[in-house]
């Protein structure tokens, strides 16, 4: 494809769309299908050709609508409605119209759960087949990077990325513009663009979704990258049990290289970009970017002690650049509105939107994107619904195993980078899990702890030794057989993981332990001087309560 | 099917880990001849291509069993009770030991319809402990049907599956 074709391609998707009486797009990611949206689906299909509509009525997958609770969700493009909780019977309602058979279950775009959120990275999920890159380009895709490509220079996109002042989205929130810019003033002559698509932590299926329901995205985002920093080639790490988004990005990577969007040449210019895929095999510490760069050149997944940092020194030593899935994906709207308007969007030191994972304790669970900033009262009573009736607030979980959690008073606290460490968790990828009078603190503590151990690689001993020893003293507690020495214990350690561990997962492994004893240090006390579990969630025997 | 797939890498050691995905789809697991060939054939220490296969969590050295059961222990589902249907899998499977590979998961993504447990590649969503029981019942003894994501080897009654159980691994 050239730089002339690329409009007429749009333009003849959008009038073929036009010409359709509806779209009925059925989601088609890992949660929905779960829930039996494969099914859903085929009925649908059945029914229109059972009408005989289907030279009318398309019936196509897309990506996740957000309300993955409520799942199997299908979206009428004509009606711009979306239909909750479907079954196969609902086919016939559905293709006809019929609105009174769904009661409690149409969405419109006022709905609250939509009406609080500003959808960029997710823009085209729920509105787009995922498999089909002509319907990413009737969506204005790859326009960013034709826009890069043919009347931009390096100098000219990195200047767009650091004035959009869009931080990484992996978690720890480093200044993009600042690492395209390393990676840039390199010279030498091969450089690489990672996308880090290992996203494991428990609870977070942000970037997953984000591949299965608009790959193009990313794909269009690392090629802008590429042309920025000099980059010829790149690589998208995928995590190998979310076999769909691998499926998926094989399809879009297939599709932008027939059309000449990724390869040799691309828009008749001199800049030229691959893009291949590697898939990790189920190790967590690949999350971290040297163990990442291990990985791919088929080693262990074990950290190297930086520096020399990636941008320096990374994938076969060479200067790379290595993103978050949903950092790419913001890159073609940078460059599409400018950095400036970008960076007018959610919180001055943290611009742009944020995609989270809702789940827990909360009416409504799945994906939301807010502005940077938004309140988590905002995300969780407005857009989540609040805590099911019966129930009560108690903490928010965020960052996963890395992060630690949001007591009920700081519900008023701004979503960013900074308030969140403040109070001693991170924003992260975007896991956000409610807990409520029903969750143990002390045995969440031990859960993630858990997890740390089960995925330290084994490297450096901190990490290696301490993670046990840890996880020991947090089990003895939730079993009512904790001492008033484990106290300093916890401490003492927690401070030298977080000092000499080598890479990030241990100098992050303690934050949990430590935020939850910051917050809910009562629970820990009720279990080691009263031998219980407020939450009445660990089981300590009552014999333990005269045990020494 | 195999040299093929290595041919295509041109026999690149950087290509291990994605040899070792085909392997394990082509033949169900990693068996030790298989390993030393590939290390024969990619020109690697045998010690390395062991080192690397055990290391990470996906890859198993025993054969597959006839069923396969993952419960999801990410943060959504351990909240919502996997820890209950762990534990009723354990006792299930410890009953017919040679009939399951159990395994822990680390989140299916399905937070949402947490506790999932995937069972024989299909996605049971917000499970109660009885509802699985009946489920498992229904099952039978014995289903040729093999799918999903499998992880690690053998279904241990009593150990926490979620402890890597892979020989020669560091741990």
């Amino acid at each position: 494809m050239n730089a002339e074709s690329l409009k007429p391609e749009r333009v003849a998707e959008h009038d073929r769309q036009k010409g359709l009486a509806d779209r009925i797009m059925c989601c088609s990611v890992a949660g929905c299908l779960s829930a039996g949206a494969g099914a859903v689906r085929a009925a649908i299909e059945r029914e229109v050709d059972a009408q005989g509509k289907s030279a009318a009525i398309e019936v196509c997958g897309t990506g996740c609508m957000g309300l993955c609770s409520r799942g199997p969700l299908v979206r009428s493009a004509a009606a711009d409605l979306v239909y909750t909780d479907v079954k196969p019977e609902d086919a016939g309602a559905i293709v006809g119209h019929d609105r009174s058979k769904f009661e409690n279950r149409l969405l419109d775009s006022d709905h609250p759960f939509y009406a609080g959120q500003r959808r960029i990275i997710l823009a085209n999920s729920g509105r787009t087949d995922p498999e089909r890159i002509a319907d990413y380009i009737c969506q204005g895709g790859y326009q960013a990077l034709l826009r890069a490509v043919t009347e931009l220079t390096p100098e000219t996109i990195l200047s767009e990325v650091k004035k959009s002042g869009l931080r990484g989205r992996g978690g720890a929130g480093y200044p993009t513009g600042l690492k395209w810019e390393l990676v840039g003033r390199n010279s030498s002559p091969v450089k690489y663009v990672v996308c880090n698509a290992d996203e494991g932590d428990p609870g977070a299926f942000m970037n997953r979704s984000v591949l299965e329901g608009d790959p193009h995205r990313v794909l269009e985002g690392m090629a802008i990258a590429g042309c920025a920093v000099g980059a010829q080639q790149g690589y998208i790490y995928a995590r190998g049990e979310s076999p769909l988004a691998i499926a998926r990005i094989k399809t879009a990577i297939e599709q932008a290289r027939r059309e000449g969007l990724i390869g040799g040449r691309i828009f008749d210019s001199s800049f030229q970009f691959q893009i291949d895929l590697r898939i990790g095999a189920g190790a967590y510490v690949c999350g971290e970017e040297t163990a990442l760069i291990a990985s791919i050149e088929g080693k262990r997944g074990q950290p190297v002690p930086r520096p020399p940092y990636p941008p320096e020194a990374g994938l076969w030593g060479r200067p790379t650049l290595i993103n978050n899935v949903e950092t790419f994906a913001n890159i073609p709207t940078i460059i599409e509105m400018g950095g400036e308007l970008f960076s007018a969007i959610g919180a001055p030191a943290s611009p742009g939107t944020k995609v989270f994972a809702l789940a827990g304790r909360v009416e409504r669970t799945g994906l939301v994107e807010v502005p940077i900033g938004t309140s988590l009262r905002t995300i969780l009573f407005d857009i989540g619904g609040g805590v099911p009736a019966g129930h009560e607030f108690k903490a928010a979980q965020t960052g996963g195993p890395a992060g630690g959690c949001i007591p009920a008073q700081y519900l008023d606290l701004p979503m960013d980078y900074d308030s969140l460490s403040r109070i001693g968790t991170m924003m992260g990828s975007g896991g956000l899990i409610v807990m409520d009078s029903s969750s143990c603190m002390v045995d969440l503590a031990r859960f993630f702890m858990e997890f740390c151990m089960d995925e330290s690689c084994g490297k450096c001993i901190p990490c290696r030794a301490g993670t046990v020893q840890l996880h020991e003293i947090l089990r003895r507690m939730t079993r009512g057989e904790g001492r008033e020495s484990d106290f300093g214990l916890l401490e003492d350690l927690s401070g030298l993981l977080k000092e000499t561990s080598l890479c990030g997962l241990g100098l992050a492994a303690p934050n949990p332990i430590l935020s939850t004893l910051r917050h809910f240090r009562n629970e820990y006390d009720a279990h080691v001087r009263e031998r219980r579990c407020p939450a009445g969630h660990c089981q300590i025997p009552a014999a333990q309560e005269h045990a020494a | 099917m195999l040299e093929r797939a290595m041919a295509r890498h041109h026999y690149s050691g950087a290509a291990l880990i994605e040899i070792l995905h085909i392997t394990q789809q082509l033949y169900g697991y990693l068996s030790r001849p298989l390993l030393k060939t590939i290390a024969h054939k990619l020109r690697l220490p045998p010690s390395q291509v062991w080192g690397v296969a055990t290391f990470y969590h996906l890859f198993r050295f025993a054969p597959p069993k006839a069923h396969s059961a993952v419960v999801c222990m990410g943060t959504a589902c351990y909240a919502a009770g996997g820890q209950e249907l762990m534990s009723i899998m354990e006792r299930h499977c410890g009953a017919h030991p040679g009939d399951w590979t159990l395994e822990a998961g680390r989140c299916v993504g399905s937070c949402g319809l947490a506790p999932v447990v995937i069972c024989d590649g299909d996605a049971l969503s917000r499970l109660r402990p009885d509802d699985l029981e009946s489920r498992l019942q229904a099952r039978g003894p014995r289903d040729p049907r093999m799918q999903g994501f499998a992880n690690t080897p053998g279904c241990l009654p009593a150990v926490s599956s979620r402890a890597i159980s892979g020989e020669g691994n560091e741990r």
